[in-house]
């Protein structure tokens, strides 16, 4: 029976199981170093999360900081509406990008990091990808708050669909004659390509477990959630843990805990727990969305809906592709990290990426989740949902949200979309026995 | 007889159809939806139900074949006879709920006479009912609210000027008590209701049973056959809050496109119009979802938009179609956006702009928009069909029938009388094969 819906109560707690938590110690011990590293000394670079360069800067001592991520924090935790509309009454518009907004504002009311104690301004804005434009408009804002030194890495967009080897020495002429000049001066700590080895060496070696844990999707039912899920997977490889002790563990932890789910045939955690039957499996294209992301997810598996593969868990680098961190080519592998992030390829690279995932994991089809305030991701979604749809056959469907400005989140009309697009896919499943 | 029933629970209206094991549809009923879905399910289907019955009368009373030639006026008679014996059930449990209201302590003072003053506003009410129902009476509307509503403030104009009472304390007693009674789904056996409309006809409109064997007693057998409802399936924004589970629930995106498929086996692209939402849909040749696109979270260009902008020229929603299409020369209005284009609407009005020029402009910027919720869908491919709602409205589809023509060339368009019950069918026919698989 449907349950009517009654006065407001506190949802239940979220369930979480044992990475989660073990992964929420990891980031808060984080912004604590982070909050405290000026007291140390310790220098202070912001960087974003595609193609980051972090095994980098931790041969110079510097502490990462990544305002995407704080925008993420901050729409989980259901501050982010307010920092939006603070960051428009600074003169930023409707339609810009929410995470700059989201920072911007979170800026003008104390740059509060999560933790409750203040971020510090960062010594370097380290850019290192340019797959998407609005990146450097917001350094450049950045960089004006801030009165700090800017390192522009440039790393050309894959137009042609692949990487060459001018792409590679372009950008490592760059690493050597200007960003590591630049970081060292800037740190005062002096460059060492053994240390910068030993931390991609330990990189690479988290990325084995971590691709390990997206393709254990593969089975039936799934273990995991690549999408929802997904974010607390890639969590410590994309940002400021990747080359550390700690994501090497964490992973190996991660990979164990999936293990025990497939040996007892369970399927993903959600907050409510163990997820039921399931019914439908799905590839997912484009970024969640963080201000209702439980409510979000709620709609997912309260039908059974488990997301198989999604392009957004690549967005920080496409592993699964075979591009581990490579410690005899350290420079050079940066770079290709750099090329290979999702968002740096071009549409027909993106296309055959989600036909492979829905053949590989044998998903039901496609849903794009269309970014209100993200060019980057949606221009040309629509096109590669029909070209996915022509090649695989299987359904697809497109729902509207945003990353973190709550005013772009209808619950009524998301909800209305995606029971219509698992009706769909039902519907499809049954053929014309059901058509009849 | 097994029934399979199908409910729309839209915003504005709610739909229901009741079909047959054959796939044809018995009987169909509409209600507004007011804010009460579960009252709003219970007349719709009650109204399906009434409809049902009429189509077994016909087919008793062999309408429509040779020598039948005199029952359809029979039953157009007994139909007639039928609503007025509904409103004035309805206008008594007004006429109660109204002295109700004035025992609360601000009625106090004025008590008496406005007891009287509703005494003589209800006598004149019944006494005029027939008329509203007599043979070639024309009425804006259906729904008992809208009917009795106008009536009522005629005449409590009348009699609040002739008693010398305060109109407001009248309007006020009614206005407390119509959304109650509009809420309370009619009672007593159907049945009963149908035999005492025959024996109010027979009394009043004898020369009616003059035909073709005893009516009487041939509606009496039709009223003899059950109509079992075998199967429910709800679709609509209200169907998550009635106690369907979830079986009984299909998107109306999967139903609109089924109900299309049934009404035309040869459509590809559907649109509808509801009133908070648009919807582009294509379908396969057996009126499955091949994909669907959708409004965003901004409803403008929606139903519900031309809500707003008869209330803004102080119109009836109906008139504005016909206004519009008097235009030759369409104002070009850019904005969707309900309070832009409200905005862009005074704005030309004060330029002496001419009203039936703005409106065919509305009007077109609402199908622009459909437009292009249908192209990202996928565009138009033959045969295309326009559901819900709007789809009523002959400016509308005056603009989407050019429109159409301009981006996709010479395509079949299909708009069905019974369009806005689209939903309703496919709801009922995914009722039907819920049973039949």
């Amino acid at each position: 029976m449907t349950v009517i819906v009654g006065p407001k109560t506190k949802p239940p707690e979220a369930i979480k199981d044992a990475s989660m938590a073990r992964q929420k110690q990891m980031v808060n011990a984080h912004y604590d170093r982070l909050a405290s590293a000026k007291e140390r000394g310790e220098k202070v670079a912001a960087t974003f999360v595609p193609g980051n360069l972090n095994e980098l800067l931790m041969c110079f001592d510097m502490v990462n900081n990544l305002p995407e991520v704080n925008a993420i924090q901050n729409g989980l935790r259901r501050q982010s509406g307010g920092y939006v509309m603070e960051a428009e009454k600074l003169g930023h518009s409707e339609d810009v990008c929410t995470y700059v907004k989201s920072d911007i504002g979170m800026m003008a009311k104390g740059n509060i990091g999560p933790n409750g104690k203040p971020l510090p301004d960062p010594d370097v804005l380290l850019l290192s990808y340019t797959g998407c434009f609005t990146f450097m408009k917001w350094f450049e804002l950045l960089r004006r708050q801030y009165k700090c030194e800017t390192i522009m890495f440039q790393t050309p967009y894959l137009a042609d669909g692949r990487i060459t080897k001018d792409m590679i020495s372009y950008m490592v002429k760059q690493l050597r004659q200007d960003v590591i000049p630049k970081l060292e001066r800037i740190s005062g700590v002096k460059f060492d390509i053994d240390r910068l080895r030993e931390y991609l060496r330990k990189s690479a070696k988290a990325e084995d477990d971590h691709v390990w844990v997206l393709q254990s999707a593969k089975h039936k039912p799934s273990p995991i959630d690549a999408y929802f899920g997904g974010i607390y997977y890639i969590g410590p490889i994309f940002g400021a843990f990747r080359g550390t002790d700690d994501a090497i563990e964490y992973y190996k932890f991660l990979r164990s805990e999936v293990e025990q789910r497939i040996a007892q045939g369970k399927g993903p955690v959600t907050p409510d727990g163990d997820m039921g039957q399931e019914r439908y499996r799905l590839v997912v294209e484009g970024p969640p969305n963080y201000t209702n992301f439980r409510q979000f997810w709620k709609m997912f598996y309260d039908e059974g809906a488990v997301v198989v593969a999604s392009s957004y868990t690549k967005v920080g680098g496409t592993y699964d592709y075979g591009f581990r961190h490579d410690p005899d080519r350290p420079l050079e592998s940066l770079a290709e990290y750099c090329l290979n992030v999702y968002t740096n390829r071009n549409l027909p690279m993106r296309v055959d990426m989600l036909e492979n995932y829905i053949n590989e994991y044998e998903a039901d089809g496609l849903l794009i989740n269309s970014i209100k305030s993200c060019n980057s991701f949606s221009a040309g979604q629509l096109l590669m949902m029909r070209e996915v749809e022509k090649r695989t056959g299987k359904p697809a469907a497109f729902i509207e949200t945003d990353l973190v400005d709550p005013r772009y989140f209808s619950a009524a009309n998301v909800k209305n979309r995606l029971e219509s697009y698992f009706q769909m896919i039902e519907q499809k499943r049954a053929g014309f026995r059901g058509a009849a | 007889m097994r029934t399979f029933v199908g409910i729309d629970l839209g915003s504005t209206t709610t739909k229901a159809v009741l079909m047959d094991e054959n796939k044809e549809v018995i009987g169909r009923g509409i209600t507004n939806s007011r804010s009460n879905y579960a009252t709003a399910a219970r007349v719709a289907s009650e109204e399906a139900r009434i409809d049902a019955r009429f189509t077994l009368f016909r087919r008793a009373l062999h309408v429509g074949e040779a020598g039948h030639e005199h029952s359809a006026e029979f039953l157009a008679a007994l139909e007639r006879n039928f609503r007025l014996i509904q409103f004035l059930e309805q206008l008594d449990d007004l006429e109660e709920t109204c002295h109700r209201q004035l025992e609360a302590e601000r009625f106090k003072a004025v008590a008496g006479p406005l007891q009287e003053a509703l005494h003589v506003i209800f006598a004149r009410l019944r006494e005029e009912a027939a008329s509203l129902y007599a043979p070639g009476a024309k009425r804006k509307s259906d729904f008992f609210r809208d009917i009795a509503g106008s009536r009522f403030h005629v005449h409590a104009e009348a009699v609040a000027r002739e008693m010398g009472i305060a109109l407001e304390m009248v309007l006020n007693a009614y206005d407390k008590s119509i959304i109650e009674v509009e809420n309370r789904p009619p009672g007593g056996e159907l049945s009963e209701k149908f035999r005492r409309a025959v024996a109010r006809m027979l009394a009043v409109d004898s020369h009616a049973a003059d035909g073709e064997g005893d009516f009487a007693a041939m509606i009496e057998s039709a009223l003899g056959i059950e109509l079992e409802e075998t199967y429910l399936v709800g679709t609509g924004y209200g169907r998550v809050t009635l106690p369907f589970s979830k079986e009984h629930i299909r998107s109306e995106i999967l139903c609109h496109g089924l109900g299309a498929h049934m009404m035309y086996p040869g459509t590809r692209t559907v649109l509808d119009i509801g009133g908070q939402d648009t919807k582009g849909i294509q379908i396969d040749g057996h009126g499955i979802v091949e994909n669907f696109q959708m409004n965003d979270r901004c409803a403008a260009g929606c139903g519900r938009y031309l809500g707003y902008i008869a209330d803004e020229m102080n119109m009836g929603l109906h008139e504005l179609g016909p206004l519009a299409m008097q235009s030759n020369r369409p104002a070009r209005i850019n904005s969707t956006c309900t309070v832009f284009a409200g905005a862009e609407l005074r704005d030309r009005l004060s330029l002496g702009e001419k009203r039936e020029d703005i409106l065919a402009g509305l009007h077109r910027a609402i199908i622009l928009r459909a437009i292009s919720i249908i192209s990202r869908s996928g565009g138009v491919t033959d045969q295309f069909t326009f559901t819900g709602g709007v789809a009523k409205n002959e400016a509308a589809v005056r603009e989407l029938r050019k429109l159409i023509q301009e981006n996709y060339g010479e395509v079949t368009i299909n708009i069905n009388p019974d369009s806005i019950y689209t939903g309703a069918l496919g709801a009922s026919e995914f009722a039907r094969r819920a049973v039949a698989a």
